[in-house]
């Protein structure tokens, strides 16, 4: 039997023991966040152009080709990187190029960013470019915002949308 | 890594033997961790069943339901909260030093390897588990916990768009993303379960149950940390805001800071590292073991002492294969046998008496034989000289021996306690080869070989075979279990003990005990 020593030991080690566990099982906390600060989420998947313009077969290749893969056209279906910039408040923020997902280079390119700003009012730019062009974009658009701190502002871009719109 | 295993295991004795002042062995949890995260997994499961019966599995309803089993039933679904979330923490804390123990006692390498293994993937799934678990309450910790979740493995690259689109803004949310963490988080406790199962199938009578006074223990610190601080929700899940500062369970979610603020690749790289470091870890360096126990048939006479007292389930008993008037035999399954030698200790013919040229038991470790014992018993015993000479018995993972041999006592090192037949002290005495002997090992209920202490004890006490003779007089006997820092309890003891044998007339020549045999008395130090 235990003396009454070794029995306050034992009340002793479990209120640590219980201590310990309460007390980090939420605390520190954590917030990657800084005070004052807002948030820009910027997450699209948006599939670019295909690199190469589909290519009318001619008869006799039409012909060569067997009987179940015939096809009148011949398409290559790799699509051209995205171009893509966010603007703030005339400030550049984000250039990014986005190359196409997938092992044959077929898939949709993909974007997920997050930006802390400052809270406050913002004028927020952004344009894509999908069509392989070497310069200028094929959407724009500009958003007024007014963040407040902590808030996270999401912006996703859907072509059949119009293009950018805010979440 | 040889280093690193003698300061993890320097720590736990320590540990051990600081707890050890308050708790009698069987209660001292370090010395019951396996059986600890058992309980607690049970906990978390009981609670678990009865907070689920509150809880909407709707992703706009779940935090609702969750407020409610807080605050209305406080008194019941609320601790039932807390208990869920406490005991998952204990589960965390107790899984985790009960690796640490094993690496630091080097029993991962080797045979044991496959132990290792099951265990580590069943540490994961109780993180999977866990992280699931904070999901469900769709809080705000939970949407952060969803955010860095699958921010992560989209890092991956391997889906068509980006999973973590679900968390968007409110109106991308999807329920079905929630249903299916609901899923994970039932389910993978379970096949944690079979796991476990299958990870104590090389261990003979696995403790999976706590003592009772160590249990209660626990239970009551859980209940009382329940009710001081119960497990409470942050504010509802707000996608179109950055949770505040999320208060963690850095039990379960101490990677999050690392996974939200360190480049992608970088943590993928070092989380795959790690656990392929932790799956090849018994490999590194390979394990150089001894040869494993061997079945000598000439001498098995197929009484299945060794097979009840193998700790490993490395023994079999199987039909007679040489013709031998016997119905069994014994078999050593080499992938299992850890060479601990406690089945060569259980052998009735194991007889240092035998004057058998070899003494060759029908069981046996061909690198430290009982043939060799017995001859190191008696070059040891021819050495001593004087009065209150004592033969000591000990193991390599028990008190250090180093330097104890002198002209009073002789050393006689063993694989493990339970190597040692009971036979052996008899037959120390009956040749005067010392006035008393005294056996050494691990600290109690912390056998390196599991029950070695303990089936010394018992044949010993003549409750378990092959039981001591009952011609050994009990004041020349004692057994000593203080483990690696015992060294000074060791010199004590022995200065004690010679003390008393000096006081007692010279060994006497040996002789029979008629009449039924009563249990001994060793004094246990
Ligand atoms: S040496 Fe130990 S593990 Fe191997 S068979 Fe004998 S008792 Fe079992
Ligand atoms: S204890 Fe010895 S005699 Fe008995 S089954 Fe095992 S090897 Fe054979």
């Amino acid at each position: 039997m235990p003396s009454p020593a070794q029995w306050a030991g034992q009340v002793l080690f479990y209120a640590v023991a219980a201590g310990v566990t309460g007390l980090f099982a939420s605390w520190p906390s954590w917030s990657r966040l800084p005070p004052g600060q807002a948030q820009i989420t910027i997450a699209f998947a948006h599939g670019g152009a295909r690199k190469e313009a589909c290519r009318k077969l001619t008869p006799e290749e039409i012909a060569s080709l067997p009987a179940h893969e015939r096809r009148p056209s011949d398409c290559r279906r790799e699509r051209v990187p995205l171009r893509f910039e966010l603007v703030l408040d005339d400030r550049p923020l984000l250039a990014r190029t986005l190359p196409p997902s997938g092992l044959s280079r077929d898939g949709p390119s993909q974007l997920y960013e997050k930006l802390a700003v400052p809270s406050g009012r913002h004028t927020v730019t952004v344009r894509l470019a999908d069509s392989g062009r070497a310069s200028g974009f094929d959407y724009e658009s500009r958003f007024e915002l007014e963040l407040r701190p902590r808030q996270n502002l999401a912006i996703d871009f859907e072509p059949d949308r119009g293009g950018f719109f805010v979440r | 890594m040889r280093s690193v295993r003698a300061i993890v295991r320097a720590g736990f004795d320590r540990a051990e033997a600081s707890l050890g002042r308050a708790f009698p062995p069987a209660w001292n949890p370090l010395l019951n961790l396996g059986a600890l995260g058992f309980f607690f997994y049970w906990i978390v499961v009981g609670s678990g069943i009865y907070v689920y019966s509150f809880f909407d599995t709707g992703i706009t309803q779940a935090y609702a339901s969750i407020e409610y089993m807080t605050h209305e039933q406080w008194y019941l679904a609320g601790v039932m909260r807390s208990f869920h979330r406490y005991a998952s923490d204990a589960l965390v804390i107790v899984a985790v030093l009960h690796l640490l123990r094993e690496f630091g006692r080097d029993r991962y390498r080797g045979v044991r390897w496959f132990s290792w293994v099951t265990g580590m993937v069943v540490l994961v799934l109780v993180f999977v588990a866990g992280i699931t678990g904070y999901w469900l309450v769709w809080d705000e910790l939970a949407q952060y916990v969803a955010i860095v979740t699958t921010e992560w493995f989209d890092a991956l690259g391997i889906f068509g768009e980006p999973v973590a689109r679900n968390f968007l803004a409110p109106s991308t949310l999807d329920s079905r993303f929630f249903t299916l963490m609901v899923f994970i988080h039932i389910a993978v406790p379970l096949i944690a379960l079979v796991l476990l199962w299958v990870h104590l199938q090389r261990v003979a009578k696995p403790r999976i149950n706590p003592p009772r006074g160590l249990a209660l223990g626990s239970f009551v610190a859980l209940l009382v940390l329940s009710l001081a601080h119960p497990a409470a929700s942050r504010g509802p899940a707000n996608l179109a805001t950055v949770p505040d500062e999320v208060g963690l369970d850095w039990f379960y979610l101490a990677a999050y800071p690392l996974l939200e603020t360190l480049p992608a690749p970088f943590t993928w790289a070092t989380a795959l590292f790690l656990a392929a470091l932790a799956l090849a870890i018994p490999w590194l360096p390979p394990m150089r073991m001894a040869r494993p126990a061997r079945i000598d048939l000439a001498n098995c006479n197929g009484c299945s002492r060794c097979f009840a007292d193998c700790p490993y389930n490395a023994i079999t008993m199987v039909p007679r294969s040489d013709g031998a008037p016997f119905a069994a035999e014994a078999r050593v399954d080499p992938s299992l046998c850890v060479r601990c030698g406690i089945c060569a200790g259980a052998c009735p013919t194991a007889i240092p008496f035998r004057r058998a040229h070899a003494l060759s038991p029908g069981i046996d470790l061909p690198d430290l034989s009982i043939g060799f014992l017995r001859e190191r018993v008696e070059a040891e015993g021819a050495r001593l000289a004087g009065r209150g000479r004592v033969m000591v018995f000990g193991c390599g993972e028990g008190v250090p021996l180093e330097g104890l041999a002198s002209e009073r006592i002789g050393v006689v090192r063993l694989a493990c306690s339970g190597q040692l037949p009971p036979s052996f002290v008899d037959y120390v005495l009956a040749r005067d080869l010392a006035d008393g002997v005294l056996v050494t090992g691990c600290a109690e209920n912390a056998c390196h070989a599991r029950f070695g202490v303990a089936w010394t004890e018992a044949r010993f006490a003549r409750s378990r075979d092959p039981h001591l003779r009952q011609r050994v007089p009990p004041e020349r006997l004692r057994t000593l279990w203080a483990g690696r820092l015992g060294r000074g309890a060791l010199e004590a003891e022995l200065r004690a003990f010679a003390r008393s044998l000096e006081a007692l007339p010279p060994v006497a020549p040996p002789r029979r005990v008629p009449g039924p045999r009563a249990p001994a008395e060793v004094h246990r130090a």
